[in-house]
C-alpha cells in the first residue's frame, strides 16, 4: 500500500516473484505501477503492509537490497553531459566496484546493448532507444539478481522496441529475474512468464498471458465496424452471436471461440458491417473485460 | 580495498569538473585578483593616509586587513553559488541524486559526497585567493595555510545550511533572495572590509553570531599572528555549532526527498 498524503496510489497488492521468473505489471497510466516499482526498488517507503525483497525488509536493509538490484526508472536519469562509458563507470563506482572492474564491465555491457560504437560521444546525442538501452546497461553494472524495468519501451518507435525486447529476452535466458511494468499488451505477452493486471491501485487478475486470455476471453475475437456513430445501434441485432459483446466507440467486439462462424452468423442476419476482422484474443481483451476500459487511451 | 562512499560520489562531480576546469581555474584567480587589487589598492590609498583609519585597522596597511577576509568571503560565495541551483537541479532537473538513490549509497553518503565536492570547489577558489595573497608583500604570511583551513570550515557551514535550504525547496523562487538578502549583507557586514567595531552599536552583535565574521576573524588572526588560543577555540566552537545542525538538516532533507 502506498499513500501520498490522503491519496492512495497503491491500495492493495499481493504478489510473489520467484528467482529467474519474468514478472509484469500491466495497467494504464495512473494504475500505480511506478509507485509499486519504487517500493520494490527500496527507494519509496511502504505506507502499510509487508514487503520483502530477497527476504529483506526495505525499511531496514534498503542499501543492501539496492546493492542486489538493477533499476531502469520510467524517466531516464543518465548524465547527459558525460559519455555512455563514463555514465556506466560512475554508476558502478556507486556500488564500490573497483575502477578497473567497472571499466571492464562497462565495455562488456556497452557491447551487449549494442552501443560500443557510441561509447565516447555525449549521452545527450543518443536517440531515445539508445538511451533506454544505456540505462539498462547501467542497471546491470552491479550484476543484479533482479532487474526492475518501469515501462522500458514507452515512447520508442517499433524498431527500437524490438531491439530492446531482444536484449531483455537474452537477459531472461541468462536467468536474470525481470520485473517490468508496461501498458503495452504485446510487450507483456512477449516478455512476461506471469503478470498481474493492475487498475486504480489494485490487482484485477493474475496469471500467465495465456491463462489470463483463456480465463477472461474467448479464443478469437470478431471486430466489426459499422461506421461512425452506428456501432451502438447494432448491439441489439447482434445479441446471441458469440459469447459476449463489447461495444466501443469505433467498433463492436464479438467474443467467440470461432470467429469465422460468428461472422457468417452476422451475414446470415443480414447485417452489413463496413469492415470485419477475426483475430486471436489478446491481453487488451482481458483488460477490457476486467475494467470495461481500453488500455491505451 | 573499499573507497569511502563520499569519495565515489565526488568522482562523478570531478568528471564534470574536467569539462569546465579551465574557465573555472582562470576565474578563481582573476576574480580575487581584481577584487584585491581594486579594493586593497584603491580603498587602501584612501585609508592608509588617514591616521584615524590606520588606527582603527590596528596600524596595518589596508591590504593586510582586507586580504585574509577575502579568504572567508570567497569560501562563502562559492558555497552559495554551488549549493543553490546545482542542488535543487540534482533533485529536479538532472536526476543525479535519483540515480544515486537507486544504488547502494545512502542519503547520508550522498550528502557527504556533496560536501566533499563543495570542498573541492571552495578549495580551488580559496586557493586562488591564497596565491594572490602569498605574492603581495602586504599579505605574505605563514599564516595563510591555517587561514585557508579556517576559510574552508567557514565555507562548509554555509554549504551545509544552503544545501539544506535548496534540498527542502520545491522551486527556486527564493534563491535569488537568499543571495540578495542573506549572502550579500553578510558579505558586506561580516567584517571583511572594515572592523565591525566601526558599525553602530546595535549592529555589532549581529556580526558576532554570523558564521562569516568568525571565519573572517580566524583568517585574519592567523595571517597577522594575532590569534590567541582562547579566540581560536571560541571561533572554531561557534563555527562547529553552526555546522552540526546544518549537516543534520541536510541528512534529513536528502533522506526525505530521495526516499519518499
Ligand atoms: N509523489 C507523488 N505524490 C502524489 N501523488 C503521486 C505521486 N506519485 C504518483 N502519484 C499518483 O499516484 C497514482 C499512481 O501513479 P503511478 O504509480 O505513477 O502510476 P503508473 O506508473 O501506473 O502510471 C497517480 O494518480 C499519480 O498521480
Ligand atoms: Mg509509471
Amino acid at each position: 500500500m502506498k499513500r501520498f498524503g490522503d491519496f492512495e496510489a497503491v491500495k492493495g497488492i499481493d504478489i510473489d516473484v520467484s528467482p529467474g521468473e519474468s514478472f509484469g505489471f500491466l495497467g494504464p497510466n495512473g494504475a500505480g505501477k511506478s509507485s509499486t516499482m519504487r517500493m520494490i526498488a527500496a527507494v519509496s517507503p511502504v505506507s502499510e503492509g509487508v514487503l520483502r525483497i530477497f527476504g529483506l525488509d526495505p525499511a531496514h536493509d534498503g542499501s543492501a537490497i539496492r546493492n542486489r538490484l538493477g533499476v531502469v526508472p520510467q524517466a531516464d536519469n543518465l548524465d547527459g553531459e558525460l559519455t555512455p562509458l563514463d555514465n556506466l563507470i560512475i554508476y558502478g563506482r556507486y556500488f564500490d566496484i573497483p575502477r578497473s572492474e567497472c571499466i571492464a564491465r562497462a565495455r562488456e555491457l556497452l557491447d551487449f546493448v549494442q552501443l560500443s560504437d557510441r561509447s565516447a560521444g555525449r549521452v545527450d546525442s543518443l536517440s531515445g532507444g539508445m538511451k533506454r538501452r544505456l540505462t539498462i546497461a547501467r542497471g546491470l553494472m552491479n550484476r543484479p539478481e533482479m532487474l526492475l524495468l518501469d515501462e522500458p519501451t514507452t515512447g520508442l518507435d517499433p524498431q527500437a522496441r524490438h531491439v530492446l525486447w531482444d536484449r531483455l529476452y537474452r537477459l531472461k535466458q541468462q536467468g536474470v529475474t525481470l520485473v517490468l511494468t508496461t501498458h503495452y499488451m504485446d510487450e507483456a505477452e512477449q516478455l512476461c512468464d506471469r503478470l498481474v493486471v493492475m487498475d486504480a491501485g489494485r490487482i484485477a487478475a493474475e496469471g500467465s498471458p495465456r491463462e489470463l486470455i483463456t480465463r477472461y476471453s474467448t479464443r478469437e475475437v470478431l471486430e466489426l465496424r459499422f461506421g461512425a456513430g452506428q456501432n451502438a445501434d447494432q448491439e441489439s441485432s447482434l445479441i446471441g452471436i458469440g459469447e459476449r459483446l463489447e461495444v466501443l466507440a469505433d467498433r463492436v467486439l464479438v467474443y467467440a471461440d470461432d470467429g469465422e462462424a460468428a461472422l457468417r452468423e452476422v451475414h446470415n442476419r443480414g447485417l452489413q458491417p463496413e469492415s470485419s476482422l477475426v483475430r486471436r484474443s489478446s491481453l487488451e481483451d482481458v483488460f477490457l473485460r476486467l475494467t470495461g476500459r481500453s488500455l491505451e487511451e | 580495498m573499499a573507497t569511502p562512499a563520499s569519495v565515489r560520489v565526488l568522482e562523478m562531480q570531478m568528471l564534470l569538473l574536467k569539462r569546465i576546469w579551465k574557465t573555472n581555474l582562470t576565474l578563481s584567480f582573476l576574480q580575487p585578483l581584481l577584487f584585491f587589487l581594486g579594493m586593497g589598492l584603491g580603498v587602501g590609498s584612501l585609508v592608509n593616509d588617514r591616521p584615524s583609519s590606520a588606527e582603527a585597522l590596528g596600524g596595518i596597511p589596508y591590504a593586510s586587513f582586507l586580504g585574509p577576509g577575502l579568504l572567508a568571503t570567497t569560501a562563502m560565495l562559492t558555497a552559495a553559488g554551488e549549493s543553490l541551483w546545482p542542488v535543487l537541479g540534482g533533485f529536479k532537473w538532472d536526476g543525479t541524486y535519483e540515480a544515486m538513490a537507486a544504488t547502494r549509497l545512502t542519503a547520508a553518503q550522498v550528502v557527504r559526497g556533496q560536501f566533499l565536492w563543495l570542498g573541492v570547489r571552495m578549495g580551488i577558489a580559496v586557493g586562488g585567493v591564497a596565491i594572490v595573497l602569498a605574492v603581495h608583500p602586504d599579505t605574505r604570511s605563514w599564516g595563510i595555510a591555517p587561514a585557508v583551513a579556517a576559510a574552508m570550515l567557514c565555507g562548509l557551514v554555509f554549504t551545509a545550511w544552503i544545501t539544506a535550504w535548496a534540498a527542502s525547496r520545491e522551486y527556486d523562487t527564493s534563491f535569488s533572495n537568499v543571495q540578495r538578502l542573506v549572502i550579500t549583507p553578510l558579505f558586506l557586514f561580516g567584517g571583511a572590509f572594515y572592523p565591525v567595531d566601526s558599525l553602530p552599536d546595535v549592529l555589532r552583535p549581529i556580526a558576532w553570531v554570523t558564521p562569516l565574521w568568525h571565519g573572517v576573524e580566524m583568517c585574519r588572526g592567523f595571517m597577522l599572528h594575532t590569534l590567541g588560543g582562547v579566540d581560536l577555540a571560541l571561533h572554531t566552537l561557534v563555527l562547529v555549532a553552526w555546522l552540526i545542525p546544518g549537516w543534520i538538516l541536510c541528512d534529513r532533507f536528502f533522506a526525505k526527498r530521495l526516499y519518499r
